[in-house]
């Protein structure tokens, strides 16, 4: 920090006196000495042996089988993403004497989250990488006010707004972000009428919530909407296809309309909507036509490296949580290997500088907004083979970064206490 | 490649005779470009597969090549007979035969190569393997790989000093310019820079190494003997958002005009930069995601690539204007002139 800055002014000193008499420009370069002196001092210092201990906090839960069956169940998701970023950290730290590690803390299903930490280490964590749903991880969070906390997994609009904490980050897009990334491509195509389809939990209801408040912001029309509350029998039924052919058609009596909107977050039925729906509509949202932080179909901006690098560890493909966590730990990495310092009070102060610029395979500087600690990135729509666009798309426009036309604006805020 | 370029131009007339007009266009042509030293620019297109041969002197694409998956980095060997390439998805550079127009024969380069150089003896490529963490060392005589030099995360950048005594390598990801002793071909010194360092070149005199960080959005410059940065130049385009500011491609100039030249990426422009005061003169509007930049031989010219808009920018340096573009294949990503 101080080191750059002290290069901007030696910079802008420099460039005012290098034409002026030779005893200024004489006297300006003992000053420069000066400074570089003590800018070495500065380097050496980011050279001294620093330990970071990482906690990864994630719920032993088996997560549910997905409606398709080319699709796998991913075991423990997102832990490897951490370990390619504990890995790359690792290689970073090499060169300079740092040293990474993971600490895995397996909560189990029906336990304590505190009390999983507490067994786990008997010195508190000060770095926390935590997989976990938004009430966990609010307890975590005041659990641990001094720790620097780093959401990988929840997508709660709450969490950035009236539930913000201090010192609590987040890697993966808000749900608002991903349905304003999907509804801005809508309204580019043109789009406009649309119906929303709701599945039966409540994370269906908060992504309807954010559907809505893109459809608004964005200038489409919702011309019909309706909820599916059938439980789902199992997934391997034979002949099962005879019924959704039947049902599908029945279900999605509705207005004319441009495109079908899911919110199926649990994919338990939204798969059954296309080709099969009334009329010949797209669909998208959940399925479909996705946003997404992160999808196999993308290899832009060098992303082949690491799709290649993930795949070569975890024997998969990389899913959104395994990137949100391979951006925290490079979060990490950046800030510690910057400021030669693990103290997580001086990483915070750095990842809000504007010295902080990440590299995620987004053809952009990925940084973290100063009201609310939520990672600025680009939104991937793909379907279920291909990337289709990445927005914000063209001509949406905003004063700071158009990367803020995505989720909430500052001047939206509810987030009172981040700063 | 001359004669074939003037019968396409010149004499395409409908009848199968020459005319004498033709003839004699062609006989004064051949005359003063043979004083004019002609050259050839060598863009490789990334996404056709293909070389595109432009003529320095009409500035047309006189020719188009077609070569192994994915060309990008590609770089003439020092008596100008064979262009090598980086094809990136076959896993191995390939050597294309500049009078024939063939591919002869491949080196193996290590997985994914994407940038190279060659040593001044012009003997040794060193070539970034941006998969797997290593620079390989390539013998171009015997054909065979030497050594891997195990780096950073993502390899890109690779700078040879005029002597040949100092590799210097960047890492995408792992955000450092790795300073290789040749002799000893072990890390000597790591410089963190920016975020994602992609291109690194050394001065004339080899006393700095100037190395471009693309989504940091600044250049550094490093001193070639304390190893530290001694200089970070910044850029600002009036109307453009920062983020899009995003320097790849470096060229200085060796003529003794002191300039060098930065190609800005999406921010589609070139900056022109001072090298004594680091202070950027002159922005130049070029095509869309410039990467890649190279001189004309006697440095009157720059010539860029543009990947998104597909061409290649001329430049003139003494007027510091873009003087045409030119359409190549898909996707324009590495760049060569021949004398």
């Amino acid at each position: 920090m101080n080191m750059i800055r002290l290069q901007i002014v030696a910079i802008r000193v420099w460039s005012t006196v290098f034409t002026r008499t030779p005893r200024v420009r004489r006297t300006f370069m003992i000053l420069l000495l000066g400074c570089y002196s003590a800018l070495v001092g500065q380097v050496a210092a980011a050279n001294t042996e620093i330990n970071v201990d990482v906690f990864y906090l994630l719920r032993d839960i088996q997560p549910p089988l997905p409606l398709s069956l080319i699709d796998k169940r991913v075991e423990k998701d997102g832990l490897d993403g951490a370990q390619l970023g504990l890995n790359d950290n690792q290689t970073t730290g090499s060169f300079l004497g740092h040293k990474y590690s993971l600490v895995e803390v397996l909560i189990p299903e029906e336990g304590d989250v505190i009390e999983s930490v507490q067994a786990a280490s008997s010195t508190a964590p000060t770095i926390i990488v935590a997989n976990l749903v938004a009430d966990d991880l609010l307890k975590v969070t005041d659990a641990y006010p001094d720790a620097l906390i780093l959401n990988v997994y929840a997508k709660d609009d709450r969490l950035r707004q009236e539930d913000c904490r201090p010192n609590l980050f987040h890697l993966p897009p808000s749900r608002a972000m991903l349905t304003d990334g999907l509804a801005q491509y809508l309204s580019w195509k043109r789009w406009k009428k649309v119906v929303v389809v709701t599945g039966r939990h409540p994370e269906d209801a908060l992504y309807t919530q954010a559907l809505d408040r893109s459809i608004k912001r964005f200038g489409l029309k919702v011309v019909d909407r309706n909820n599916w509350t059938t439980i789902p029998g199992a997934r391997r039924t034979d002949s099962g296809h005879h019924s959704a052919q039947q049902e599908i058609p029945a279900f999605t009596q509705f207005k004319d309309h441009d495109v079908v909107l899911v919110a199926d977050e649990i994919d338990e039925f939204g798969e059954y909507l296309s080709y099969r729906s009334r009329l010949p509509r797209p669909v998208a949202g959940t399925q479909g036509l996705m946003p997404t932080s992160w999808h196999r179909s993308h290899e832009q901006w060098g992303a082949t490296q690491i799709q290649r690098r993930f795949e070569k560890i975890a024997d998969r493909i990389m899913t959104e949580k395994d990137y949100s966590s391979w951006l925290a730990m490079r979060t990490l990495a950046e800030a510690i290997t910057n400021i030669g310092s693990a103290d997580p009070a001086s990483i915070r102060e750095f990842i809000l500088s504007d010295n902080f610029k990440l590299a995620g395979f987004k053809g952009k500087a990925l940084s973290f907004r100063r009201y609310n600690g939520q990672l600025r990135q680009p939104v991937l729509v793909v379907s279920p083979r291909m990337l289709i666009t990445v927005s914000p798309q063209q001509g949406f426009l905003h004063q700071l970064t158009e990367l803020d036309t995505l989720g909430y604006d500052e001047p939206e805020s509810l987030c009172k206490n981040f700063k | 490649m001359q004669e074939r370029r003037m019968k396409k131009q010149h004499c395409r007339g409908k009848s199968r005779e020459p005319n004498l007009a033709c003839v004699l266009v062609a006989a004064v042509s051949i005359l003063f470009t043979a004083n004019a030293s002609a050259y050839n620019v060598y863009v490789s297109n990334e996404k056709d597969n293909t070389i595109s041969i432009i003529d320095g002197d009409t500035l047309e694409v006189v020719d188009t090549v077609t070569v192994g998956e994915r060309p990008r980095g590609i770089v003439l060997s020092n008596d100008g007979s064979v262009l090598y390439m980086c094809t990136s998805d076959e896993d191995h550079v390939e050597v294309l035969d500049l009078k024939t127009l063939k591919v002869t024969h491949s080196l193996p380069s290590g997985p994914d190569p994407e940038l190279m150089q060659l040593n001044p003896e012009g003997t040794k490529l060193y070539i970034a393997n941006e998969d797997d963490n290593l620079v390989t060392v390539v013998n171009v005589d015997e054909r065979t790989k030497e050594v891997e030099i195990p780096v950073g995360i993502e390899p890109e950048g690779i700078g040879v000093s005029p002597d040949g005594k100092w590799l210097v390598n960047t890492s995408e990801t792992t955000n450092m310019a790795h300073f290789i002793n040749t002799d000893t071909l072990k890390i000597e010194a790591n410089v963190v820079v920016d975020t994602r360092p992609r291109v690194a070149q050394f001065t004339g005199d080899g006393k700095e190494v100037w190395v471009s960080s693309e989504i940091g959005g600044t250049v550094s410059i490093i001193d070639t003997d304390s190893k530290e940065i001694k200089h970070k130049i910044s850029f600002e385009v009036r109307g453009l958002a920062p983020e899009s500011i995003q320097p790849v491609g470096i060229k200085l100039s060796t003529d003794g005009s002191n300039l060098a030249y930065i190609a800005l990426g999406p921010a589609a422009r070139v900056a022109v930069i001072n090298m004594e005061t680091y202070e950027v003169e002159k922005y130049l509007l070029v095509g869309q995601r410039v990467w890649n930049l190279e001189f004309s031989p006697s440095q009157d010219r720059l010539f860029t690539t543009n990947g998104v808009s597909g061409d290649v920018s001329v430049i003139d340096l003494k007027k510091r204007r873009v003087i045409k573009s030119v359409k190549v294949g898909r996707f324009p990503w590495g760049l060569a002139i021949s004398e």
